[in-house]
């Protein structure tokens, strides 16, 4: 019988391993985490924090238990899904993964040009999305040419261009000064604002406590705290 | 959406200009020779097929054969399987025919005292027994007839012709196999190289939700230019090395004017289908293996 809270359980994580040979990167996490929650991924490096985000989007599979996604059994999805798994998530990384042979525009166009969104729509969506993020005067600059807080920015709104239900972020500001660091997560509070879960695998202490929200800890692998 | 994926194939080919000219200078020469080989066949064909029409057998008789047993040796003859007509030459016709064709060494025949030159019969084959077979079996069958002195018919060259002609139909299939592999796999090695380069690109666009078809139909359209480029300038060279040939070769054996064509529009088609599947397939061989990683 599903309870009433479990339909607001946008990621539900169960009894989750994840090995690399030998290697134990993840060990029996289970977790759950409401619609439009605001959630840091903390510990200290080789913690599990980088592939327990992999494991949300499949960027890995697990080794042992499963993983429930918006209702979506991540064992059980066939490799014609997993794009469609994808397109629910806005994914920031700590180097940006900007695809440098593509304009700013070309690179947040991308993500609705793959979902088939027709070319007029395209452009009007990218234009306010650069908006929003305070880029609409470099839409034709290509990435080597920005500054880091400006390729993060355009990588945030290539995240969100999609309207995705869940933004992960890993390290978003982890290359980035503090001034840039507080543009981007003033950009990851309004779009949690607008309805979307924002989960953020950091180190960074002075991040977690600007922001508050929910915090889990990880440790070789392991959840040892989740408040 | 396909005119989005053609730009992108267009530009990612402009973007990789030397491997792309590679690629289509690979194929290109691949058309080139095959399509050489096929020109060679059609044309040959075509000679082979006017020769055969133009087969006629001789068949000499012995001296002193009376009307009554010609005219027994013509029905004989007509009523064998695989002759059409049997028309009769005197020997004074003969020689006239030769004095002809000597024109211009008349001086030889100007001390022949008596015709040498024997009556004989000029026979023409149904088409469906012109082959070197059939006709052997026909000659030794009105060889074996009465007053028959002997029968020609060209055996030597017809059979060596015959034999060339199959030895260079199996060597040219044999290339053509050679060079459909060789090119399928130079094309694959460049989509290899495009798409190493591009495997960040390619990682992005995965991590985004691009589909797999929305990644691939880009490079399967940048195959099929390149097959359709490399099978337009093989086949041009081709022709323009083909009008500079046929312009000096001389034309015009025995009484039968022989003309030498280019491929058909049908071949042609077909040529650059077949150059657009090469193109296709080697995208393909590569993608399949990139995308299983």
């Amino acid at each position: 019988m599903i309870d009433e809270n479990s339909k607001n359980l946008i990621i539900r994580m169960f009894h989750v391993h994840k090995n690399y040979g030998s290697k134990n990167a993840i060990i029996d996490i289970t977790l759950d985490i409401p619609q439009n929650e605001f959630l840091f991924i903390s510990g200290p490096s080789g913690a599990g924090k980088t592939t327990l985000l992999k494991l949300l989007y499949l960027g890995e599979s697990v080794s042992k238990g499963q993983v429930l996604i918006d209702g979506m059994n991540l064992s059980r999805i066939s490799r014609k899904r997993i794009p469609f798994l994808r397109r629910k998530f806005g994914i920031i990384f700590q180097d940006y993964k900007l695809i440098p042979s593509k304009t700013v525009f070309e690179n947040v166009a991308l993500v609705l040009e793959a979902k088939g969104i027709k070319k007029r729509l395209t452009q009007k969506k990218v234009r306010s999305i650069l908006r929003v993020v305070g880029m609409e005067d470099r839409p034709d600059s290509f990435p080597p040419s920005l500054s880091g807080g400006e390729q993060q920015r355009v990588a945030i709104a290539r995240a969100v261009a999609g309207d995705p239900k869940i933004i992960l972020a890993d390290e978003p500001t982890g290359s980035l000064d503090s001034e840039s660091a507080d543009i981007i997560l003033d950009l990851l509070k309004r779009f949690h604002k607008r309805g979307a879960t924002v989960i953020i695998a950091t180190h960074s202490k002075e991040l977690i406590h600007k922001t508050g929200g929910r915090l889990i800890y990880l440790k070789k692998g392991r959840l040892m705290k989740n408040t | 959406m396909i005119i989005l994926f053609f730009k992108r194939a267009l530009k990612d080919i402009l973007n990789n200009r030397f491997l792309n000219v590679v690629t289509i200078i690979t194929i290109a020469l691949s058309i080139l020779i095959v399509s050489a080989f096929i020109l060679f066949f059609v044309n040959t064909s075509d000679i082979m097929n006017s020769w055969k029409k133009g087969i006629r057998l001789m068949v000499y008789l012995k001296p002193g054969v009376t009307e009554g047993k010609r005219l027994a040796i013509k029905y004989k003859i007509q009523t064998i399987g695989g002759v059409q007509d049997a028309r009769f030459i005197s020997k004074d016709e003969a020689l006239e025919r030769f004095k002809n064709q000597m024109k211009r060494q008349s001086s030889l025949l100007k001390n022949l005292k008596e015709n040498p030159l024997p009556d004989a019969f000029e026979i023409r084959i149904i088409a469906s027994s012109q082959d070197s077979e059939k006709i052997e079996l026909l000659a030794s069958q009105i060889e074996a007839l009465p007053s028959v002195e002997e029968v020609e018919y060209g055996q030597l060259w017809l059979g060596r012709f015959t034999s060339i002609f199959n030895l260079f139909r199996l060597t040219g299939y044999t290339m053509g196999c050679i060079f459909f592999m060789a090119t399928v796999f130079i094309v694959a090695n460049t989509i290899r190289l495009v798409l190493y380069s591009r495997r960040e690109e390619v990682e992005i666009m995965r991590l985004v939700g691009a589909a797999d078809r929305f990644i691939k139909a880009p490079f399967y359209i940048e195959g099929l230019i390149q097959g359709a480029l490399g099978g337009f300038i093989g086949l041009f060279v081709l022709f323009i090395t083909f009008i500079y040939v046929s312009s000096r070769v001389e034309q015009g054996f025995s009484l039968n004017l022989l003309s030498i064509r280019f491929l058909s529009p049908g071949i042609i088609f077909l040529i650059i289908l077949c150059s657009m599947f090469v193109g296709w397939l080697g995208c393909f061989l590569s993608l399949k293996q990139f995308f299983k990683v």
